[in-house]
Formats: C-alpha cells, structure tokens, sequence
C-alpha cells in the first residue's frame, strides 16, 4: 500500500489530495508515474514528461529510480515556489 | 561537528527581525567567538511577471517542510563554520510588502555568514515544499517555478 499526496496545482488540476493505492508490482518512482499516467486524461497530461513535477519519498525529495515499498508516502508536486 | 543552535519555524505569523536577532545574540552571549551575523528577508512584492498582485497564498507540505529545511541547514553546517541559525518561513495569505522569509546565520566572520545564509535562500527556493498562489487582476494563479532559482542552487554544487 502507498500512500500518495498532491499538492498545489497539481492537486487542484487532479482534484484529488491524497489517495492510497495497492501495487505491489511497483517498485520505483518511474513505475508509480507510469500507472498514474495510464489513468489517461488529466493524468496523462499533467503528468507527461513535457510538464514539470516532482516527487518526494517520505519527506525526501526523490529520482526517477528511488525504490518504493508498501507503507511509503509518495508526494507529487511543481516544481517548489517559496521563498 | 561545531555545536550550533539552529531555530526552524514554519507559521502564519509575522516575525520580527529584532527579536530573531535577539534571540542569535544571547548564544553570542555563551560564545564570544561570533563576529558576524548575516541576514536575509524575503518580502511580497505588488508585481510578479508583470501583472499587479494583490494577495499571495503560500501552500506547503507540513510533514515534509521542516525536514527539508533542517537538511538545508545541516548541509550549510557542514560546509562553513556555522555557530548559530534561523531560518522562518511563514504560509497562508499574506499582502504586499509582508514578510515572507526570514534567515540569520551567525558565524565567527563575514564569508561564512554571508555564504551560508545565501546557499540556504538559494536551497530552500528549489528544495522546501512551498507553492505560492497569486491573486492578480486575472484571477487566481500558481506561480511558475524559475529556472534562474535552478541555476542560483546549482552554483553550490561545484565547491
């Protein structure tokens, strides 16, 4: 189980803030991203390797290949903006 | 490991730099050895790519925004000789010409100071997890990350 948060924009345009999901074939970031963009629409879209986002791995920022494992809270976000 | 104080507030609150710096004297107090305290403020600004704006909203990540700039601090600590910081960011609605950020670092001398507390500016515009959305006469707005607060962070990397 993977416990996923959206924030700021991405949050607004997915609509959702938080979701839990059961992959247990998921193993990195890359592969998350991959079955969240299979969704289609807004997913595919806002999550397409054109657009900019990142990930963070319980409260870390994270690449592409950082491993998951059940229990993780997975964070997607733009790019940050404070400051 | 230098024994540091290092103070990481997140808030709605105003802070008052008088008292911020107040608070980095009395350890100056146990430890003569500061000479020097930098500071930066970050301030809301009327305009941002040239549209007026009239109120910011700074969204973050609780659980992840402290962590974050406690790293931020650490990997300034062990890169100058650091003897004390704070670093304060607050979040929700705030107006034009409001305090958004503040940093202080205290050191034995200028360079270290100065070159901590714009290495944590520069790491916490492209690390901590706040968003900032702009009321402006077009509506409301999520500010565009800038390419040129990549490059500020990326100057570190090579020293």
């Amino acid at each position: 189980m993977l416990n996923i948060l959206y924030f700021a924009h991405l949050r607004e345009t997915l609509g959702l803030d938080k979701e839990t999901m059961n992959m247990p074939h998921v193993a990195t970031v890359d592969g998350l991203i991959n079955e969240l963009r299979a969704r289609g629409g807004v997913w595919a879209d806002q999550l397409s390797a054109g657009k900019r986002w990142r990930v963070a791995v319980n409260q870390d920022m994270a690449a592409a290949d950082t491993p998951l494992k059940s229990g993780d809270e997975v964070a997607i976000f733009p790019p940050v903006t404070g400051g | 490991m230098l024994s540091t104080t290092s103070t990481i507030r997140v808030q709605t609150s105003d802070f008052d730099i008088a008292q911020e710096l107040a608070l980095i004297r009395t350890i100056a107090s146990t430890n003569a050895s500061i000479g020097a305290v930098a500071s930066f403020i970050g301030l809301v600004r009327d305009v941002n790519d040239g549209s007026g704006v009239s109120s910011l909203t700074l969204e973050h990540y609780p659980k992840m925004t402290g962590k974050a700039l406690a790293g931020i601090v650490r990997e300034a600590e062990s890169r100058w000789r650091i003897l004390g910081s704070t670093v304060i960011h607050r979040v929700g609605e705030l107006k034009p010409t409001d305090q958004i950020v503040l940093v202080l670092v205290a050191s034995a001398h200028r360079g270290d100071a100065f070159a901590a507390c714009e290495f944590i500016m520069d790491y916490l515009k492209t690390q901590a997890p706040f968003w900032k959305k702009e009321q402006t006469p077009n509506g409301l707005h999520w500010v565009d990350a800038r390419d040129s607060d990549d490059a500020a962070m990326k100057r570190w990397q090579n020293i």
